[in-house]
C-alpha cells in the first residue's frame, strides 16, 4: 500500500483546516508544520492544544484559524483531554449513538509542554494506547513567554533564563530525547517530521493517522524571533538542520527504524549555528563539542536502523 | 556568604516591580531559587537567571511548578535561603507543596504575580483574586503569612521581610504581588546593607543527642538544623512527633496541627503591618491592599479636598488577619469600604472582624484591569448620601 503512494504539490489537499488570518511572527516554521499537519489530517479531527505559541496566536477571534473542533486545557494536560476524547468517541461508536466513522483525535503542544510540564500525561496516554496522535511542535524554547530554556533547548544556545555570560555559557544540557523516549513506550508508530520537507511530513502524517493505537510526532519548528535567524531562511533552516544531522529525519514502525534524508557525510555544524543569535557566542571548542554528540548520536542512529531491519 | 558585595549599590534606581523582587531576594540573602516561566513573572527568574552566576547563586528552571515548589525546599533543607516564583495556574500547582512546606516547617517563600483568572485568564493583566486561595488554598488546617506590595519599591522591602518571616516563623510565606505591580516601572531606593535588616536561619548548637528537629525549646518554633549538620532529620508530610517520626495518633495530630496554626495565628501583632490615615472621626473609611491601594488614596484625596472626612487603610500584611486592628477601625468611623480587584474576598474577612459595627460595603472587578478611582469616589458619595 505505502509503496503506491505518490505526492507531489499538486496531490496535496488544497483544503486547509489551520487557516490564513493568524497571528504567527513573520517566518514562523512551527504554524507551517501544524497547517500541513492538519492539511494531512482532513475535516474529521478533533484536536487538543496544549497553552502555547499555536495556542495563542490560532485562537482569539478574529485571528481564528481553527476550521475543526478545538479544546484549549492548560499548559500540561492536552494528551490527556485526547485521551477523554477518544474514548468518548469510541463508547458512543460502540452504543450506536455515533455513526461509525474515523475520526481523528490530535493533542499538541510545544517543547515545553511536550518535555517538561507535560512529560507525564503525554506518557500515560501512549501507555494506555489511545488511538490519537501526539504532535509536538519544537521551537526548543518557551518562546510563548519571553524565550525561556526548556529541556528541549539545544547544548549551549542562549536564552532568558539560560543567558550566555562570561560565567555560564548558556543551556547546560544536552537536548531531551523525547522522540526516543516515547518509542521506548513500544507505540506503533513514532516519527519526527520537519516542514522543509512537506511530502514526507503529510506521509508520515497519514500513517499515523492510519494506524490503530497511539503514535507520537516531533515537528522541527524553526522560530526567528526566539533563535534570532532571518525569517525568510527557515526553511532553509530546516534542510540545514536535516543536512547537519542535529535533527534527523526518521520513523520507528512497530520499533523498526527507517531514517529519512540519509545524508552520506554530515554537513559542518556550523553551516546551522552561524545563522541564529542563539549560538553566536558559540566558540570552536564549543562548536566541536556539539558537532562531535550529533555525530555520535547520528551514527547510533544509522545502527538503530541496521539492527531492527527486517530480516536482521 | 558574600552579601555585602553582592547587592546593588545603594541609592536611587529605576526598575520595575519583579526587578526589585529579585533585587530585594539577594538582599535578604536568597541565593537558590527554582521556577518555572510563567507570564507576568517571568523577569522575576530571567533577572536572577542573570545575576546569580555572578554571585555564587543558583537559579534552576525546573519542568513544571509542582517540582518548582518542591525543589528550593530541598535546598532550604540543605541549608540555603530560597523561593519559588509563579503566577495564577502555577500558584494553583504548588498548593501542595505548601502545604508540605507548612507541614515540615520550612522557611519558604513563595511570589504570587497575580494575574486575572479563573484557570488560565487573562495572563497579561492583573487581579487580586489569590488571596484566599492563599490562605486556605492547600488541604488541611495550618498557618501561611502574606503580604501584598503596592509599588515597586515594596517588591523590594517586603520581600526581605518575607524572607524574615520564613526564618522566625518556619511557615511559607507568601508574597501576593500583581501584574501591574510587578510591571509598573519607578524609583527604588535600595539602602545600604546595614541598613537592611536581614533575619539569619537559627541553627540548632545542641548537640546531636540532644536535638530533636520539632522539638520546641522556647517559644512555638523549634529550632534548625541542616542536612548533612550531624543531627539526625526525619521530615515527613505525614503527621510526626517532635524527632519526625510519623505518629498515627490524634494526640499527635492534636498537638502539632494546633501549634502549627498557633505559631503564626498566635502572633498576628508582631507580624501584622498595615498603614492608616485620617480613620480617626472619618465617616468612610477605605480599605485596600497592593496596587489597589495606591487607587484608594487617589480617591481618599479627591472626596477629602470636596470636604468629605474619609479615612484609608492599607493592609501590608494580608495574613494572618489582623482582626482587632479592624475592629478598632470601624469604631472610628461609619462605614467602611474594601476597595479589592476581585468579586469579593478579603471584604468577607473585614465584615467578619467587624462584626456588624459598622456597614462594610464592596468595590471590586472582576480582575484584568485596575479599578479607577472614580468608581471608589462614586462608592464613597452613595454611601454617604
Amino acid at each position: 500500500m505505502e509503496k503506491l503512494n505518490v505526492f507531489a504539490s499538486r496531490l496535496l489537499p488544497k483544503e486547509d483546516f489551520v487557516c490564513a488570518g493568524h497571528r504567527a511572527c513573520q517566518g514562523c516554521a512551527e504554524v507551517l508544520a501544524m497547517r500541513l499537519v492538519h492539511k494531512a489530517l482532513g475535516r474529521n479531527t478533533i484536536a487538543a492544544s496544549a497553552t502555547g505559541c499555536m495556542e495563542i496566536i490560532s485562537s482569539p477571534y478574529p485571528e481564528t484559524a481553527w476550521a475543526i473542533p478545538w479544546i484549549h486545557v492548560a499548559f500540561e494536560n492536552s494528551a490527556s483531554v485526547a485521551s477523554g476524547i477518544e474514548s468518548a468517541l469510541k463508547a458512543l461508536m460502540r452504543k450506536g449513538r455515533l455513526p461509525k466513522r474515523k475520526i481523528n483525535v490530535i493533542a499538541y503542544g510545544g517543547d515545553g509542554a511536550t518535555a517538561d510540564i507535560g512529560l507525564q500525561w503525554i506518557s500515560g496516554a501512549m501507555e494506555r494506547g489511545h488511538n490519537m496522535i501526539y504532535v509536538c511542535y519544537d521551537n526548543e524554547a518557551y518562546m510563548n513567554t519571553g524565550i525561556q530554556r526548556s529541556s528541549s533547548t539545544p547544548l549551549h544556545a542562549s536564552t532568558t533564563t539560560s543567558p550566555a555570560g562570561k560565567v555560564v555559557p548558556g543551556q547546560q544540557t544536552w537536548k531531551k530525547n523525547v522522540v526516543e523516549i516515547m518509542a521506548a513506550h513500544s507505540i506503533p508508530y513514532v516519527a519526527t517530521i520537519n516542514p522543509s520537507y512537506p511530502f514526507d511530513l503529510v506521509r508520515k502524517v497519514q500513517k499515523a493517522a492510519a494506524i490503530e493505537g497511539p503514535a507520537y510526532l516531533h515537528a522541527y519548528s524553526c522560530c526567528p524571533t526566539g533563535w534570532g535567524s532571518r525569517p525568510e531562511i527557515g526553511i532553509q533552516l530546516g534542510r540545514l538542520a536535516v543536512e547537519t544531522g542535529i535533527f534527523p529525519l526518521y520513523e520507528v514502525e512497530n520499533g523498526q527504524y527507517r531514517v529519512q534524508e540519509k545524508q552520506e557525510t554530515l554537513r559542518p555544524l556550523k553551516d546551522y549555528l552561524k545563522t541564529q543569535r542563539r549560538f553566536r557566542h558559540f566558540s570552536e571548542a564549543m562548536i566541536a563539542q556539539s558537532e562531535q554528540r550529533v555525530k555520535k548520536e547520528y551514527e547510533l542512529l544509522l545502527k538503530k536502523e541496521q539492527m531492527t531491519k527486517e530480516g536482521v | 556568604m558574600l552579601r555585602g558585595e553582592t547587592v546593588l549599590r545603594s541609592g536611587k534606581h529605576f526598575m520595575d516591580g519583579n526587578e526589585a523582587c529579585a533585587e530585594g531576594a539577594i538582599a535578604a540573602g536568597c541565593r537558590f531559587v527554582s521556577g518555572y516561566p510563567i507570564t507576568p513573572s517571568t523577569e522575576i527568574v530571567e533577572h536572577l537567571s542573570r545575576r546569580f552566576p555572578e554571585i555564587g547563586g543558583m537559579f534552576l528552571q525546573m519542568e513544571d511548578e509542582l517540582s518548582a515548589s518542591i525543589c528550593f525546599q530541598g535546598a532550604v533543607w540543605a541549608g540555603v535561603k530560597g523561593m519559588t516564583v509563579t503566577s495564577g495556574p502555577g500558584f494553583s500547582l504548588m498548593m501542595e507543596h505548601i502545604g508540605f512546606a507548612a507541614m515540615t516547617e520550612t522557611p519558604s517563600v513563595f511570589v504570587n504575580v497575580q494575574r486575572a483568572g479563573p484557570s488560565t485568564g487573562l495572563p497579561t493583566a492583573p487581579a487580586q483574586q489569590d488571596v484566599m486561595q492563599a490562605r486556605w488554598g492547600s488541604h488541611g488546617d495550618y498557618g501561611i503569612i502574606a503580604l501584598s506590595p503596592a509599588s515597586p519599591q515594596e517588591c523590594h522591602d517586603l520581600i526581605i521581610t518575607c524572607f524574615n518571616y520564613a526564618e522566625t516563623y518556619r511557615c511559607p510565606v507568601l508574597f501576593m504581588m500583581d501584574e501591574t505591580v510587578g510591571h509598573m516601572h519607578g524609583k527604588v531606593t535600595i539602602p545600604s546593607m546595614e541598613d537592611i535588616h536581614v533575619v539569619e536561619r537559627r541553627i540548632s548548637t545542641r548537640s546531636p543527642s540532644d536535638y530533636a528537629p520539632f522539638r520546641v525549646v522556647e517559644g512555638d518554633v523549634p529550632e534548625m538544623t541542616r542536612a548533612g549538620a550531624g543531627h539526625r532529620i526525619h521530615m515527613t508530610g505525614l503527621t510526626h512527633d517532635e524527632r519526625g517520626y510519623p505518629d498515627m495518633t490524634t494526640a499527635a495530630q492534636e498537638s502539632l496541627v494546633r501549634r502549627l496554626c498557633g505559631k503564626v495565628n498566635n502572633h498576628v501583632k508582631e507580624i501584622s503591618m498595615m498603614e492608616s490615615r485620617h480613620v480617626e472621626g472619618s465617616d468612610v473609611v477605605v480599605i485596600s491592599y497592593g496596587i489597589s491601594a495606591q487607587i484608594a488614596g487617589h480617591a481618599v484625596d479627591a472626596v477629602r479636598a470636596a470636604g468629605i472626612r474619609a479615612g484609608q487603610v492599607r493592609l501590608i500584611s494580608l495574613w494572618p488577619f489582623d482582626d482587632e486592628a479592624i475592629r478598632n477601625i470601624a469604631r472610628s468611623t461609619r462605614h467602611i469600604i474594601v476597595l479589592e480587584m476581585n468579586l469579593g474576598q478579603m471584604v468577607r474577612e473585614v465584615e467578619r472582624a467587624v462584626r456588624g459595627i459598622v456597614p462594610v460595603h464592596a468595590v471590586g472587578n472582576a480582575g484584568g484591569r485596575v479599578i479607577a478611582p472614580d468608581c471608589v469616589v462614586e462608592k464613597i458619595r452613595e454611601v454617604l448620601r
